[in-house]
């Protein structure tokens, strides 16, 4: 009997938000543009025309590179990569081949155990950490669009052009969970860098996950840890599979795990998977064969010769250094440890920079606001959390109005204490049922006598307050019950 | 020059496929001449074996210019109205170029 | 007077003392290409109605703003011819070929633009070795271009259409590009001086490219002031060609009539040991004499690795031209690929191979390195001398089909130019005489960025030698 471990690397693509394209001055944002509108000789590959490098696009490069724990190569340069297709106007793609940007950095996350879902609380991280390689961080232009339509296919070339930045992953990916889970820090720390909007529907975040599955032949073996074996440790499979055109997350872990049992049923028949392309329906959910394309591409890569290499400066390199914010693991770290917030509050409000910036705002201020007052208000951070993740407060309030409205919510109210009396004397009267209830152990029983107390308050009381002289009144009310000292 | 034994360094596979990966479709004498004349230069360039280039850096830009690029910024001077971008084009259905699908 | 016949410089001068208009000046060279094209072939299209409207404007110019004008536009009202590689915006540009047989433009190549700017006037556009493919001109899918000398002959190429254009007179100055050959050859045929710059002297955008770490852009005059005078306008930093040097662009008419007394002068052993023809050999050494005569010390210089140029060239040369004609699929223009010429076939099937997996260490990895070895050559030599002069051809112009249908043969012949755009230094062809009545050539060949230097040292010799006056009977 034999086991079978996937083994999944990743290639993805990042479309970046420069203002231009990656060799010319056209808007790089192409999204939803009339057809063939940003267009110029250099984007529409016309004769004669000439690339020249767009500065802020290469600064991005190495900033994710080092993002990512990679080394920045001293000297690094563009190559022509040839091949033929209606999207790429050139006949090459301008690209990276032997001198890329960054290589060989890492990215470790938290991996929740599958039994956890995210939503449920655990102050105590049950989680497991996982290291993942980066193989290489490079930069390219992107390729037209293809549409399809009926025995026609249609070209535009706005997206022609526009800097692409590759991210190739060794293959240390056994599920597709994980590799869901490491999609999606990408697209925050992406996002935190500010350098694209990394969005899957729109195309700014590609994934072309290259999967294989490999036998184990001892099923009483421990399973390794791939990542954390060296790769000369095992071999890996003679084939391996590219699956394109997974647009969205929903899809991804859909599409690796139709892919996983196609070849593992394969393989149990004693074939081997063939090496392909294969693309991914999302309706009938299954991968199919693409018409494969010839052999093995000979892309034929030589220096490009229209663009001098590079040589990074360290000074340069080192400004770049700076401009990594803290990311989001460490963001989310920090404020389960500093604000004692539940885990997964934090993890919502880290995957938004700007929101968990606010919320920190609006915590300081808070802080310095109660100290002040008389009112000291306690655990107010994660009542904040709440009442931003809840969205029961508009996020588009200033940091001012928003600690004002916090305010309002937590400062004990103002309660006219004979009314409520007789308010509470009138409700336990009216219903008895549910104070018997309460008094023969159902705890949960006196948040309706609660509520019906407010609604009669008309929310003109303190929550904390009512409970008490609920307690109470009900405990001298009734002085046979054996219970009422336990409160 | 004089005429030298002409050795065929190139088979007839190599110069189908060569045509194959240029995206030339060539008639049968084409592929018979280019086999022949391809051979000839080829084999002229094995003279390039007589150089020791051990420890030479190959050109990498022969003005040893290095660092060329622009700032990130738009140039609309150059964008080309969609009339200038379909214009020279034989194959075009509205707004897009068209080619017969490719799938 | 026959206006075609005039030098840039005579045109000028002509124009500002109002002996003649731009209007005529343009005229007279439509008036000569209806008269001679039909012989020559020399252009594939003729911008007759455009050229007149632009002569007008430019006579209105001069109205308006007087002799002071010549400073900000120093070719206002000259009439001149584009290379059929270079794009014009609203002009039909083909290369040569038929493939863009039909291709117009949206842009204009910078140079293209720096010349409009100076107030020329584009009476054409000049026919070429289809693609910039070839030496003679025969290459062209529109019919070979004739040698204004010798109408059985070729004018050398790829850039023959401006080589005839200028000889005949059918234009004062025509533009070129040198990847090889290809402006000093058709100079040296058609008697005219031709300049191929230091790469990254010109900018190449908008000139559509045959080996981009090549290709350089020039031009063909009739004498060396026309040609000094029209690189201050080409040359300079562009920042759509990532490839040129922001260096900057000196006033060589300026500098023309310093002396070159004391000149350091390298002659090549290596390029008077090949097939060189004797009367070329001769005429060589005189020209030589003729130099010492006017200051200059003569020393015989190595170029060792000159053997191995040839190899090195037509390794890395084919593998760019394979890259850059793959944006040639048919679909935003032009025709199928299936209709290339012969010649571009060749190369772009060399091209593939030279550059593809399991080849390309042993051909363009181990060119790009000897390429190394062929400039670091020069760069020794010119700690020794400051020019070094060598025939722009080891032949006299040949008969058209003459050249044997052996592409290797045809490729060995460019053995004394294709070194120096290996290892990117400039190089000036000004005329050396006639043998037979065919014109010969000179080059003069100096470090990079030294084009200054060139042009003085060429002027010196015309001045002494003035072959410029003899012009074709055509």
């Amino acid at each position: 009997m034999n086991n079978y471990i996937p083994v999944i690397g990743l290639e993805i693509h990042v479309e970046l938000k420069t203002k231009s394209k990656m060799f010319c001055g056209c808007p790089a944002d192409h999204f939803a543009k009339k057809p063939n509108s940003i267009c110029c000789p250099v984007c529409l590959g016309l004769p004669g025309a000439l690339p020249v490098p767009n500065k802020k696009a290469i600064e991005w490069t190495i900033l994710l590179g080092k993002t990512l724990g990679c080394a920045i190569n001293k000297v690094s340069k563009f190559d022509r990569k040839h091949y033929f297709y209606p999207d790429l106007p050139k006949g090459y793609q301008i690209s990276q081949y032997d001198e890329p940007i960054a290589t060989k950095g890492k990215l470790s996350l938290q991996i929740q155990s599958s039994k956890f879902k995210v939503q449920n609380d655990s102050s105590k991280l049950k989680n497991e950490e996982k290291t993942f390689r980066i193989h290489r961080v490079h930069l390219e232009e992107d390729t037209g669009k293809l549409i399809h339509k009926g025995n026609e296919t249609l070209i535009d070339f706005n997206r022609s052009g526009v800097p692409l930045v590759e991210i190739v992953t060794e293959p240390d990916f056994d599920n597709a969970d994980d590799v869901k889970r490491f999609l999606e820090e990408l697209q925050v720390i992406v996002r935190y860098l500010g350098i694209s909007d990394a969005d899957m529907e729109k195309g700014s975040m590609r994934l072309e996950p290259n999967i294989s599955v490999r036998e184990i032949p001892n099923p009483k073996s421990q399973i390794p840890n791939i990542s954390k074996l060296p790769i000369t440790n095992y071999q890996l499979p003679k084939y391996k599979v590219e699956v394109k055109n997974i647009n969205s997350f929903r899809f991804v872990k859909q599409a690796i795990e139709y892919e996983i049992e196609r070849q593992t049923t394969l393989l149990e028949k004693g074939e081997t998977p063939k090496q392909e392309t294969r693309g991914f329906n999302s309706n009938k959910q299954i991968t199919y064969s693409q018409r494969s394309k010839e052999e093995a591409h000979d892309y034929r890569y030589f220096p490009e010769p229209d663009i001098p290499p590079m040589i990074f400066n360290d000074d340069w390199l080192k400004q770049i250094e700076k401009q990594i914010p803290e990311l989001p693991q460490a963001k989310l770290e920090r404020f389960v440890k500093d604000y004692s917030l539940k885990f997964s509050d934090a993890f919502i409000l880290t995957r938004d920079k700007k929101l968990s910036n606010y919320f920190e705002q609006v915590n300081s201020k808070f802080k310095i606001q109660n100290s002040k007052s008389k009112l000291k208000i306690k655990n107010y951070s994660q009542s904040i959390i709440n009442l931003i993740i809840n969205n029961k407060l508009s996020k588009t309030l200033t940091i001012g109005e928003f600690v004002n409205k916090v305010i309002e919510l937590l400062a004990p109210k103002e309660t006219d204490e004979k009314l409520l009396g007789a308010t509470i004397t009138r409700i336990i009267e009216t219903n008895k049922k549910v104070v018997d209830d309460y008094k023969s152990g159902k705890q949960n029983a006196i948040m309706f006598l609660v509520g019906q107390v407010m609604r009669e308050m008309k929310g003109k009381a303190d929550a904390k307050i009512v409970i008490n002289m609920l307690k109470s009144k009900i405990q001298s009310s009734n002085v046979r019950s054996s219970r009422f000292n336990r409160d | 020059m004089k005429k030298k034994s002409k050795k065929i360094i190139l088979s007839r596979q190599e110069i189908l496929h060569l045509a194959k990966l240029a995206k030339l479709r060539l008639t049968e004498n084409e592929v018979q001449k280019f086999q022949k004349q391809l051979s000839a230069i080829v084999d002229y360039f094995s003279k390039l074996n007589e150089v020791n280039t051990d420890n030479v850096e190959p050109v990498s830009q022969i003005t040893e210019l290095v660092n060329e690029n622009v700032d990130d910024e738009i140039n609309s001077i150059r964008i080309l109205s969609l009339e200038e971008t379909l214009k020279n084009s034989k194959s075009k259905n509205n707004d897009f170029f068209k080619v017969k699908s490719i799938f | 007077m026959n206006l075609s016949n005039l030098t840039i410089k005579e045109a000028t001068l002509g124009l500002k003392k109002k002996k003649f208009s731009s209007n005529q000046l343009v005229k007279a060279c439509l008036d000569k290409i209806k008269k001679v094209e039909k012989k020559l072939n020399a252009f594939i299209t003729i911008n007759e109605n455009g050229a007149i409207d632009q002569a007008n404007n430019c006579d209105l110019y001069f109205k308006k703003f007087g002799e002071g004008i010549f400073e900000k536009k120093p070719l206002l009202g000259i009439p001149i011819a584009i290379k059929d590689l270079f794009s014009t915006k609203d002009l039909k540009t083909t290369a040569g070929s038929i493939i863009i047989n039909k291709y117009i433009p949206p842009f204009d190549a910078t140079v293209v633009k720096k010349l409009k700017n100076a107030g020329a006037i584009i009476v054409g556009k000049t026919n070429e070795d289809a693609w910039g493919h070839g030496s003679s001109g025969e290459n062209s899918d529109h019919g070979p271009t004739r040698n204004p000398y010798n109408l059985e002959r070729v004018p050398g190429g790829s850039s023959s259409g401006s080589g005839a254009a200028v000889a005949s007179g059918e234009c004062f100055m025509a533009t070129g590009t040198d990847t090889g050959s290809s402006v000093r050859l058709p100079a040296a045929y058609c008697n005219l001086v031709g300049i191929k710059p230091t790469y990254g002297r010109v900018s190449r955008y908008g000139i559509i490219a045959m080996a981009s770490s090549f290709d350089t852009v020039g031009h063909l005059t009739k004498t060396v002031y026309d040609n000094a005078l029209t690189l201050e306008i080409t040359a300079g930093k562009d920042s759509y060609d990532a490839t040129t040097v922001p260096k900057d662009v000196p006033k060589y008419t300026h500098y023309l009539e310093k002396s070159i007394e004391g000149l350091k002068i390298g002659i090549p052993e290596e390029y008077f040991i090949s097939g060189i023809d004797e009367k070329v050999e001769n005429k060589i050494l005189s020209a030589i004499k003729q130099l010492q005569k006017l200051g200059g010390k003569v020393n015989k210089i190595s170029l060792p690795h000159t053997e191995y140029a040839m190899a090195t060239y037509y390794i890395l040369v084919p593998s760019e031209i394979s890259s850059n004609l793959s944006k040639f699929d048919g679909i935003r223009y032009g025709d199928e690929r299936e209709l290339f010429g012969d010649e571009a076939k060749r190369r772009i099937m060399l091209g593939t191979y030279t550059l593809s997996s399991g080849y390309y260490d042993a051909y363009y990895l181990k060119a790009a390195k000897v390429r190394t070895l062929v400039k670091r050559d020069f760069e020794e030599a010119f700690k020794k001398v400051d020019v070094l002069i060598a025939p722009s051809s080891p032949t006299l112009p040949f008969k058209i089909g003459e050249k044997a249908a052996d592409p290797l043969q045809m490729y060995l012949s460019d053995i004394f130019l294709c070194p120096v755009n290996l290892a990117g230094m400039p190089s000036l062809n000004v005329p050396m005489g006639f043998i037979d009545g065919l014109p010969v050539g000179m080059q003069i060949i100096g470090q990079q960025f030294s084009e200054k230097l060139l042009y003085q040292v060429a002027y010196k010799y015309e001045e002494a030698t003035q072959y410029y006056k003899i012009s074709p009977k055509i």
